[in-house]
C-alpha cells in the first residue's frame, strides 16, 4: 500500500510543469546542495531515461540546477537558474545518456566545490515530486529526505554505531529509521539515521569528534 | 489517509457527528504528527498560491508566462461577454486554463493532486468563493474535504497518469473539486461522495496522451472540462441526484480501467492525440534544435 498525506494530495506547491520532471528533479539537486554544504565550481548532470528524452520540455535542467543552487521546488528563481549559476561562477552541463537505469527518471550529478572537493550522487524522481538519492560517492544508499536525517561517514569497526546512537539518545531524540551501508568490511561506512525530532548543533558537534567519524552532516526534512 | 473507504468515513461521521472537514483534519494530524494549526496554515499558503496562479495567468501584462504549445486561452474566455454557458461555467473554465498556462510556463502552482491536473480545484474554489463570498476558513474546509476524496483515490487506485491515464489525474481532481463544491454549498457528507462518484464516472476511461510529452495539450482544456464537470456533478448532487454506483466501487472501476489501458495511452506520448500527424509535426518543430542521441 502506498502512503499519502494531505501534503501529497494537495501539494506540493511547486514550479510547473511536472511534479516528477520538475519538482522531483529540483528536490534531488536541493538535497545534494544540503549534503555538500559548500559553494560549487562546476556541476555536470547526466540524464537517463525519460529525463534524458524530455528534460528540455519540462525544465528538468532548470529544476536540477536551481535545486543544487539551494532553491526549493516552489522557488520562482528556478526559471532563471542558468543565469544565476553563471553569475555566481558555477559552470554547468547537461548530458543526456541512452544508458538503461533502474528508474526512468534518473540523474547522476558530478559536482566539484570551489575548494576542489569532488562529489558524485545518483538520484531518482519517483513520482508526485518525491525523490530518493540511491548513491553518494560510489556508495549505495537510500535517502528520501522525509525525515531530519543525519549522514555519517565512519570507520567500519565494532562499537562505532553504539557511540553514534549514544549521542543521539542522550539528546532525547527518537530514531525513526536507521540504515547502514559500507564499501567493504573494515573500511568506510555510511550511516543514514532518520529522526522525528530536530537535532541540536551540540549533538552534531559531539558526533563529529567521535574517533573514527570522518564526516557528519544533518539534512533537515525536505518534505512537509 | 487512515480511513480505507468512503463507507468507513460516512459511518464514522454518522457515529461521531463529526463534520467531514474535521474528520479530514484529525486524520492528517494523526498521520503527519502536525497540529491542526500547522495544517490549516499550510492550506492557507496553498490557497494563496492557487489564486496567485490564476491571477498571473489572466494578467495580460505577464507575457513571459506562456506554454510551448498552448496560448492565452484563459484570457480569451474571460473576455467573452454574455457567455452561452453562463458566467459561472465560463469563469471556472477560464480559471482552469489560466492555471494550466502558468504551470506550462514554469510559474508556481499547487499539484492537486498532480501538476497535470493543477487547474481544476483552484478554478472551482475561486469561482465558488466569488459567487458565494466564502471566507478563507471555509475554503480551507473545502480543501480538507477535497483531500478526503483525493486520498481515497490515491490509496485505493492511483493518481498517476502513467499508471491510470488522465482519468486518474483530471478525473481525481474533478471528483475532489465536486466534493469540495458540494460541501461549500452546504451539502452533506453523503452528497459529497455522490458528487465525487458522478464526477469520476463522467471521466472514466479518459486517456493520457500529451502532445510532445508536455503538460499542455490536451491537458489544459481537459482541466477546464474537469472544473465544469465538477460544478455540474455538485449541482446534481445538491439537487438530490445520487450516483447509482457508490464512490468506492467507482474508484475501483477507475483502477481496473487504468490497468486495462495500453501503455501507449498512459503518459508515454505514443498514442491518442500525441500520435496524430499534427502532434508529430508539433513535436518535430519544437525539438528539432535540441540534441538527440
Amino acid at each position: 500500500m502506498k502512503s499519502y498525506t494531505l501534503f501529497d494530495i494537495i501539494g506540493p506547491i511547486m514550479i510547473g510543469p511536472s511534479s516528477s520532471h520538475t519538482a522531483g528533479a529540483c528536490r534531488i539537486g536541493y538535497t545534494l546542495h544540503h549534503i555538500i554544504k559548500a559553494p560549487l565550481k562546476s556541476v555536470v548532470f547526466t540524464l537517463y531515461g525519460s529525463f534524458a528524452k524530455t528534460y528540455v520540455g519540462h525544465g528538468t535542467d532548470l529544476a536540477l540546477l536551481g535545486g543544487i543552487l539551494g532553491f526549493k521546488p516552489d522557488d520562482k528563481r528556478i526559471v532563471s537558474a542558468k543565469e544565476i549559476a553563471s553569475d555566481s561562477g558555477l559552470s554547468f552541463d547537461f548530458k543526456p545518456s541512452a544508458e538503461e537505469t533502474r528508474h526512468p527518471n534518473t540523474v547522476k550529478i558530478n559536482a566539484v566545490t570551489k575548494a576542489g572537493q569532488s562529489w558524485e550522487a545518483i538520484g531518482e524522481s519517483i513520482g508526485g515530486g518525491k525523490m530518493q538519492l540511491i548513491q553518494i560517492n560510489g556508495i549505495d544508499i537510500q535517502f528520501t529526505g522525509a525525515y531530519n536525517t543525519l549522514i555519517t561517514h565512519h570507520k567500519d569497526t565494532p562499537g562505532m554505531l553504539a557511540q553514534i546512537t549514544a549521542v543521539i539518545s542522550k539528546h532525547a531524540i527518537n530514531i525513526a529509521n536507521m540504515k547502514l551501508y559500507r564499501e567493504s568490511r573494515g573500511l568506510k561506512a555510511i550511516g543514514i539515521i532518520e529522526m522525528d525530532e530536530d537535532i541540536p548543533e551540540s549533538a552534531i558537534e559531539q558526533l563529529a569528534i567521535i574517533d573514527g567519524v570522518s564526516y557528519v552532516t544533518l539534512i533537515e526534512r525536505i518534505y512537509e | 489517509m487512515i480511513y480505507h473507504s468512503a463507507k468507513d468515513i460516512l459511518q464514522h461521521c454518522q457515529e461521531t457527528n463529526l463534520p467531514l472537514h474535521q474528520l479530514s483534519l484529525d486524520a492528517e494530524c494523526q498521520l503527519t504528527g502536525k497540529s491542526s494549526e500547522e495544517i490549516r496554515l499550510y492550506l492557507s499558503d496553498v490557497l494563496t498560491a492557487m489564486f496567485e496562479a490564476i491571477e498571473l495567468g489572466l494578467n495580460t501584462a505577464h507575457t513571459e508566462i506562456k506554454g510551448k504549445i498552448i496560448g492565452d486561452d484563459g484570457i480569451k474566455l474571460a473576455r467573452r461577454e454574455a457567455p452561452i454557458c453562463g458566467e459561472t461555467i465560463a469563469k471556472a473554465a477560464s480559471y482552469a486554463l489560466s492555471t494550466m498556462k502558468v504551470n506550462a510556463g514554469m510559474g508556481r502552482i499547487v499539484a492537486s493532486p498532480t501538476a497535470g491536473s493543477c487547474g481544476v480545484l483552484p478554478a472551482v474554489l475561486k469561482t465558488l468563493s466569488e459567487q458565494r463570498a466564502l471566507s478563507e476558513d471555509q475554503l480551507i474546509d473545502g480543501l480538507l474535504v477535497a483531500n478526503v476524496i483525493g486520498s481515497l483515490v490515491a490509496r485505493n487506485a492511483t493518481i498517476s497518469g502513467a499508471e491510470g491515464g488522465c482519468q486518474a489525474e483530471v478525473g481525481t481532481a474533478s471528483a475532489m473539486a465536486a466534493g469540495a463544491a458540494v460541501y461549500l454549498a452546504g451539502g452533506t457528507a453523503d452528497q459529497v461522495f455522490h458528487a465525487g462518484a458522478m464526477a469520476f464516472k463522467n471521466l472514466l476511461g479518459l486517456v493520457c496522451d500529451p502532445i510532445a510529452g508536455l503538460v499542455e495539450s490536451p491537458c489544459a482544456k481537459r482541466n477546464a472540462m474537469g472544473a465544469t464537470n465538477a460544478l455540474l456533478c455538485a449541482e446534481m448532487s445538491l439537487a438530490g441526484i445520487e450516483s447509482i454506483v457508490p464512490f468506492d466501487e467507482v474508484v475501483e472501476a477507475m483502477r481496473r480501467v487504468g490497468q486495462a489501458m495500453p501503455v501507449a495511452l498512459r503518459e508515454t506520448a505514443l498514442g491518442g492525440l500525441a500520435a496524430t500527424p499534427t502532434a508529430i509535426q508539433i513535436t518535430t518543430d519544437l525539438f528539432k534544435t535540441s540534441s538527440t542521441f
